[in-house]
This record gives structure tokens, sequence and C-alpha cells, in this order.
């Protein structure tokens, strides 16, 4: 058996006491890629920020050891001098400066403090000839594609003399082409020597060139396979990765089910920046009176834009198609026009999309609602107060009062403003995105509760979730959602994680076949 | 007493602001040995700064969208301007100007309003570029003279006073007098309507003597300046235009939706847009009042001087801008009040006079004024550390 290069012994990381991370260990061999795999939130992210010194030593307990020495990270540079460099999912790289100077970011090739140039171009253009990049170093990082820009990073890692390369989600934002390429170059750089961690949710590339693979699931290693027992399988995978007993975690409700009250036909939108790229394509869903359905799907496969795009086209340009309540066709040109119809939004993202932080909570549940409490434009303090106390009571949103600024709140707290800042809208149909992340558990069982609530006085639910058992468990029927279109639907009793997981394979599997034929 | 306690901690700011501008009243009346409130030199003072109050009013607007507006200055000038040529060199009737001169303005902020809300280019270069339009087409049209005199009545909105001022007992205007009684009337009416709305809804109140303490430190404020007043001239025409202003404006920022919706874009642009308010409309509306207010600045700097100057309202931006932050208001938007801004442009008006008065030389006073503006933003950011 190869040395080990790399190991980490007993890891417990916690964020504010609710442990990310329980005591664990893994090993990481010389020469091979070794891939990481596990639910949103499992806590795989969170390991290699460990491990990288993102989060300092000190902040967590355990051990890293690096060739059998231990090792306490300060920050990142301390891990980057042993030759440990992580690629984040969102690139780390600066738009308006050229390819070198990108490569030789904080690492300039200079005397003195005087940028040698020449010799910074002409190490760049090796580094590109290595990780097998054809374009010219000087070349703006902005011009590229988002996959050459994935293998300026290598080559900047490269330039760093890695021994350990952590690739976070690398190909979530590629093609099929890029995605290739990109897995062809990690198997090469295997054979220089260089050992890759790779963080991926597409499993197929993972049977494809992993020599190890670590099951993550609550923050606990689950399971280890290597090649060499030859049980890479998807399906074995995705049964380790999700196989945890639905336990009684969500409320019970009955299900009511009337007519159809919202309906989606053709829904398609393109990117906001690259008009000729199609971000939601061709969409029809439909939602009941009583019911709550769910859009399953990986990240970024296009269920945030799905919605967004709907709620008065907050997303995207050149929106096509037809939406639908009660069997009559409805405008959503701006969010009023969809306020005023009784459809709203819940942001994924609450405190960018969703609150004025800065403002009380008062305020934030009335935004949308002033016209309720005033008269020609005038409002009636008072009845403001009453309107919004009778929503902060509802949801029982723990706070001082209406007075609290929500930027003070904890983050169930904070949704909970947000949610009834759209419930004082008296809505009919409710697209919530992602409306437990980031939320503990308490809250997130209020938070079930009160859509189980809705859905009971009639209202049309769309839950939209990176957490399979919460839509397991939650909706009566669950869309997947994957590159933009609908993969498919699955009805309460045939939902499993595992249908989920096969509907997007091979929904991935079937859109590289039409691309093949195509190309 | 915990009542009360909770009152002043969070009310810490305005009270800060408040007790902020009484220091230094008590400072410098003392240092001036009592100038500073002498009967002429209080009129001095409401006429001295009425400019940078209406300024500061429409400025804080744009500062709670998280914005600027630096050709205020300009378009004081560049009004003033207009309405010399239209009075001047035309003969028009000065209450037609006084209407073309108010909607030249409004044109004016709409042309910034246009670019800045529709076209998305940064408020800071838009009205860098407006200061520089402006203040060129003023030299245009002045063909860089001065140009004067205007009729009386034109001159009456900046330095008039109300009519009457013969009415006087004991050697004080009868008018003014009256005018700060019903003032305090009205005032104590509306202490007690609010107080009876809440008690209606069945809401807490504050303790009576708090509201009444409150009240009557405001009715004792009030009957100072119109006392003063009357010992001199009676009640400047300006100070009503301002009280009127202050008043409506206070209105708008705090019970209309309109109001409602600039504080929310300020706050967080995104999030307003998700909830339905029209930021594009309501920064354009912002830029457009702004110049409405500029233009009235213009006539009120006219007819004080009683001419229209190329030089008119150079840095009266920066003394605008200067008040509201000093009033609280803060720099990335969402924060802040007319009254707030009001208080900050009364500080800097008592500084200039005081320092005047004591014969500091206009080099130092410039000095001092800057450490008075980064001293109050510091103590903003220290108390918010701490809060």
């Amino acid at each position: 058996m190869a040395n080990t290069i790399l190991e980490m012994r007993d890891i417990t990381k916690k964020f504010a006491g609710v442990p990310a991370l329980q005591d664990v260990s893994f090993s990481v061999q010389d020469d091979e890629i070794h891939a990481i795999v596990g639910e949103n939130g499992a806590g795989k992210s969170t390991l290699m920020k460990v491990l990288s010194g993102v989060h300092p030593h000190g902040s967590f307990d355990g051990k890293i050891f690096v060739r059998g020495e231990e090792c306490s990270f300060k920050s990142i540079k301390d891990s980057e001098k042993l030759g440990i460099v992580i690629i984040h999912q969102e690139l780390a790289l600066i738009p308006y400066l050229s390819i070198a100077e990108n490569i030789f970011l904080g690492n300039e090739k200079a005397t003195g403090g005087v940028i040698d140039w020449n010799r910074t171009v002409n190490e760049a253009g090796k580094l590109l000839k290595k990780v097998g990049l054809d374009e010219n170093p000087n070349t703006l990082i902005g011009n590229i594609g988002v996959g050459k820009q994935q293998l300026v990073e290598i080559a900047k890692a490269l330039s760093k003399e890695v021994r350990v390369l952590i690739l976070d989600e690398p190909t979530a934002a590629l093609n099929d082409e890029e995605s290739g390429n990109l897995l062809n170059l990690l198997e090469e750089l295997k054979v220089q020597g260089i050992t890759s961690i790779l963080i991926s949710h597409k499993l197929n590339e993972i049977e494809q060139v992993a020599d190890q693979i670590t099951v993550i699931r609550d923050g606990r290693v689950i399971e280890n396979m290597t090649r060499e027992q030859g049980d890479f399988h998807e399906d074995r995978i995705i049964k380790s990765m999700v196989g945890r007993e639905i336990t009684d975690r969500w409320p019970t409700r009955t299900h009511k089910i009337g007519d159809e009250m919202f309906k989606v036909e053709n829904w398609t939108v393109h990117h906001p920046l690259h008009e000729h790229r199609k971000v939601v394509n061709n969409v029809n869903f439909n939602i009941r009176k009583g019911e709550v359905i769910g859009f399953a799907g990986l990240m970024g496969a296009g269920r945030t834009e799905i919605a967004m795009s709907l709620f008065g086209k907050s997303y995207g340009q050149k929106h096509s198609g037809k939406v639908f309540k009660n069997g009559k066709e409805i405008r959503v040109d701006t969010v009023n026009h969809c306020i005023d119809n009784g459809l709203v939004y819940l942001t994924e993202d609450r405190k960018s999309y969703g609150l004025v932080l800065i403002n009380d909570i008062k305020n934030n549940i009335s935004l949308a609602n002033l016209g309720k409490v005033s008269r020609f434009q005038v409002i009636n303090p008072n009845e403001e107060v009453v309107e919004a106390e009778k929503y902060r009571k509802k949801l029982s949103v723990r706070s001082t009062g209406l007075e609290q600024v929500v930027e003070s709140l904890s983050g169930g707290n904070q949704q909970k403003v947000v949610l009834s800042k759209w419930l004082m809208s008296e809505p009919d149909i409710l697209l919530l995105d992602e409306p437990t992340r980031g939320i503990d558990v308490g809250a997130k069982y209020e938070i079930y509760t009160i859509i189980n609530e809705l859905a009971a006085e009639g209202k049309a639910v769309l839950m939209i979730s990176s957490e399979m058992p919460e839509l397991l468990g939650m909706c009566d029927r669950i869309f997947v959602v994957n590159d933009g279109e609908i993969a498919g639907c699955l009805d309460r009793g045939e939902a499993s994680q595992e249908s989920i997981m096969k509907t997007i394979m091979n929904h991935q599997k079937k859109t590289k076949s039409v691309q093949r034929s195509k190309g | 007493m915990n009542q009360l306690t909770n009152y002043f901690k969070n009310n810490i700011r305005q009270n800060g602001m408040v007790l902020a501008l009484v220091f230094i009243m008590v400072l410098f009346q003392a240092l001036t040995g009592g100038i500073l409130f002498r009967p002429m030199n209080v009129n001095n003072l409401v006429l001295q700064n009425a400019y940078v109050l209406i300024l500061a009013t429409g400025m804080l607007l744009a500062i709670l969208t998280g914005n600027i507006d630096l050709s205020v200055g300009s378009v004081v000038a560049f009004v003033g301007a207009i309405s010399a040529v239209m009075m001047v060199d035309w003969g028009v009737p000065v209450w037609i100007t006084i209407i073309a001169a108010l909607l030249v303005g409004v044109a004016v902020g709409a042309f910034h309003g246009y670019f800045i809300a529709y076209m998305r280019i940064p408020a800071f270069i838009v009205t860098l570029a407006g200061m520089l339009i402006w203040r060129g087409l003023t030299m245009v049209i002045l063909k860089g003279q001065t140009k004067s005199p205007f009729e009386k009545s034109f001159q009456a909105m900046a330095a008039g006073y109300l009519p009457g001022r013969d009415l006087k007992i004991g050697g004080l205007n009868v008018i003014a007098l009256i005018a700060g009684l019903l003032i305090s009337l009205f005032f104590i009416i509306m202490v007690f309507r609010a107080r009876r709305n809440k008690v209606k809804y069945g809401f807490d109140v504050i303790p009576l003597w708090l509201e009444l303490g409150k009240a009557a430190l405001v009715i004792i404020a009030i009957n100072l300046l119109t006392f003063s007043l009357a010992a001199y001239n009676g009640i400047p025409i300006v100070l009503i235009l301002l009280i009127g202003l202050i008043g409506l404006y206070t209105f708008i920022t705090q019970r209309t939706i309109f109001g409602r919706h600039v504080y929310a874009l300020g706050g967080n642009e995104k999030a307003a847009k998700l909830s339905g308010v029209k930021t594009k409309r309501v920064m354009f509306l912002v830029y457009t009042n702004m110049g409405l207010l500029a233009a009235l600045a213009g006539l009120v700097v006219a007819g004080r001087l009683n001419a229209a100057t190329p030089k008119a309202g150079v840095n009266f931006e920066l003394d605008a801008i200067a008040s509201c932050f000093i009033g609280g208001a803060s720099a990335s938007g969402g924060i802040g009040t007319v009254i707030g801004a009001i208080i900050g442009g009364l500080v800097m008006g008592v500084l200039n006079n005081g320092m005047s008065i004591m014969g500091v030389s206009v080099d130092w006073q410039q000095a001092i004024k800057g450490l008075v503006l980064l001293g109050a933003v510091f103590f903003d950011v220290v108390a918010k550390k701490k809060g």
C-alpha cells in the first residue's frame, strides 16, 4: 500500500454548539484521487475548510497529520506551505486581471517588489501547458469561460507546488466536455504525483475517476470504499449517502387536496447576462388546492431560477410561457402583479433578498402590504402595529417586540419575519425557496407546521429544498429538476431518495446522449 | 423608572443630537458673551441658514437611498440666474418667475433622476456632471456677471417679515407672540391626539409626566424663539416656509407609503424590489424632489442677496451633506430623519455664526467644522459598536 500523505483523526467541529462534524477520521494515500460524497449539508465543505486552515487550529477538536507529522494550521497560508491547496466552488479569480496575473496573485514573480513581467508570463505559459489550457497568458479572466477558469485555478495551485489538491464541486458549473477534460487532468496530475480530494455530487464522475470514496452523512463518516474492493456503483453509493431512517421529524397533516389552483406552462427563461443560454427550459408543473409539492434537485439545477422568474420575472430575461391561477391566465410581469394575484415567493437568501436588516420587525412585515394599512398613501401607524403584531404572534417570532431590529434575530426567527410579510399579503400560492435553510431543528419543525397549516387552509404550496428527507416528509408530489428542466414527477408513494437520485442521473444521461447526437 | 431608561435607550441617537445642539448653543452663548441669543442674532441665524436647511431636507432623502447629490449648489446658482434673467431682463411678473424657477428645478432633478434610476449610472457621477453642467450654464446665462436688483416682493420671501410689524406691546411684536402660542397649542393637540389614538388601540404609552415634560421642553423652545423674533422684526417669512417644509417632509418620510419605500430602498434595494417596491420610480422621485428643493433654495439665496451671481451656491452641497451626516444619517442608506438633518444643519449654523462673532478666521472655521463632522460620525460608529 502506498504511503499515507494526509490523515485527519477524530475531527469534531461545532457551530454555536451544533456539531457539523463528529469524530471524523479519514486518510488519503499518495497519488490517488479521493472522493468525498454526501448530501448537501452533510459536512463535506466544513471538513475541507478544517483541513485547509479556513477554520484555524483550535476552533475544532481532533488532529491533522501530514506525512505523519502533526500540523496546526492557523490560516490558509500555513496549509499552502505544506502543499495543500483548496479550490472553492465559487472561483476566487479577479475578472479584470489577466490569466498570468491571477495565477501569481499574492505570489508575484518579483525582485524587490518590482514584478518581472517576462518571467510571469513565461512561467504562466508553462503552467497553462501543464493543465492543457490553450490560451494566451495575457487574456483577461473575464473573457474566458468558467471551465477554463477552473483550469486557471488549478494552474494557480500548481504554481504553489501543490501536493494535495482539494476541489469543491469543480464540475458543478461545467458542461460535459469541460468536465471530462477536468477529470482527465486530475488523472494526469495523479501520475505526476499530485493527490486530489474531490468533492462532487456527480456520482458518475466519481465512479469514473476515484480510487477511494469516503461517504459522509450528518457530520460522520459512514463508509470508506476503495476501487480494489470493486464496490463502486452508483446505487451502492447513493444508498450509503442517504440511507437514514426517516423518523418522526415532520408534523402529521391531513391531505385534503382540491382542484388545480396554479399551473405553469412551457415556462422558459434565459440567463440574465448570456441571452442565448436557457436557464429554465420548457418547464410545466401544477399545484392543487391544499397541496404541497416539492422541487428536488442538485445545486445549480435551476429550481430557484424557476421560482424567482415566476415571481415578477425577478430573474433572467426573455421569459416565455403561461401562468394560470384557477384556470385563468394571470400576468406575472412585476412583483406587484404577483402579489395582487396572490402569488408570493419566499427567497432562499433571506438576508440579501428577503429582509431590510437594519429595519425593525414591524417595517419588514408590512413592507409588501403597506396598502392594507393606509388611506390615500398615508400609513396609519396604529393599524400597522396591530396587523404586524398579529403575524408576529401567529408565527411566534421570538423577539423583544415589534421594534426589534431584524438583524439581531436568529435565523429561524428572521425566516418567520419574511414568512409573516408574505402571509400578511394573504396569498393563495406560496413558492417557498429553502424555507428551512440555516435554521435549527426546533425552528424547522415550526416552519413545517406553518406550511401544513397553510395547506390545510387550501393554499397551494411549492417547497424547494436541498434536503431530500424534508421534501419526502412534507410533499404530496415531488418534481425533480435537473439542468433547468423537469426531469420527472414522483408521487408520495413512489418518491424516495434513491428514486430521486435515479431520476436525476437518468436525466443527466439523457441530456448527455442528446448532446452527443447533436454534436 | 424602567420605562424611562428604556425610552432613553431607544432614542439615544435623537436625544444625543438635541443635547449636542443645546451644548453648542450654551457654549457659544458663553464664549460670545451673550451675543448669540440676542434677538437680532437669532433673526440672523434663521435668515442665514434657511437655504442649508431646505437643501438638507432634500439631501436627506437622497442620502436615505444610499447616495448623495453633488449638484445642488450649482442648481441653486442656475435657478437664481434664470429668475434674474426673467425678472430683470424680460420683466416677467414675480409669481410667474417663481413658478417657472421651481419647474426648472423639477426638470433638472428629473434629468438627474432619469440617469440615476433608469440608466443605473451612479448618482455620484451623474450629480458630479450636473454640478459642472449647471454651474457652466449659470455663467453662460449671466455672461459671468452679477444681475440685480430684484423687486421688493421677490426679496420678501428670503428677507421679509410677516405683516403687522408695528403692532407692538412693550417693544414686542404681537404677531410673533401669538404665532408662538398658536404653534404651542397646535403641538399640544397633536401630542394628545397621537396619545389618545394609541390608547384606543390598547398600546403602551409613555407615562403622562414624561410626555408632558417632553412637550414642555418643545414649547419652551418654540416660545423662546418667537419671543426673540418678536423683540426684533417679527417672524421672517422664510421661517414659515421652513417650518412648513420640515413638517411636510417629516410627514412624507414617516407616514406615507412613499417615505417607507425610500427607507426600504436604502436599507436593502434587492429585498425592497422583491417586496413590490418600485425601486426605480422611488429613486427617480427622490432626485426630482431634490431638484425642486434646490430651486426653492436658489430663490431664497437670490432673494437674500438681492442678486444672481455666478458664484452663488458654491459648496452648498457639502453643507447640506454634512448636515445630514451630523444629524445621524447613514452613508450606506436607510437611516436618518428630517429632524436629524435639520438639527445637524443648526449645529453647523450655530458653529458658523458663533465663531464669526468671536472673530475666528474663516480658515479656522472650516477646519473646526470638519472636525465636528468627523467627531459626530465617530461618535455614531462607537455608539453602534457598543450597542
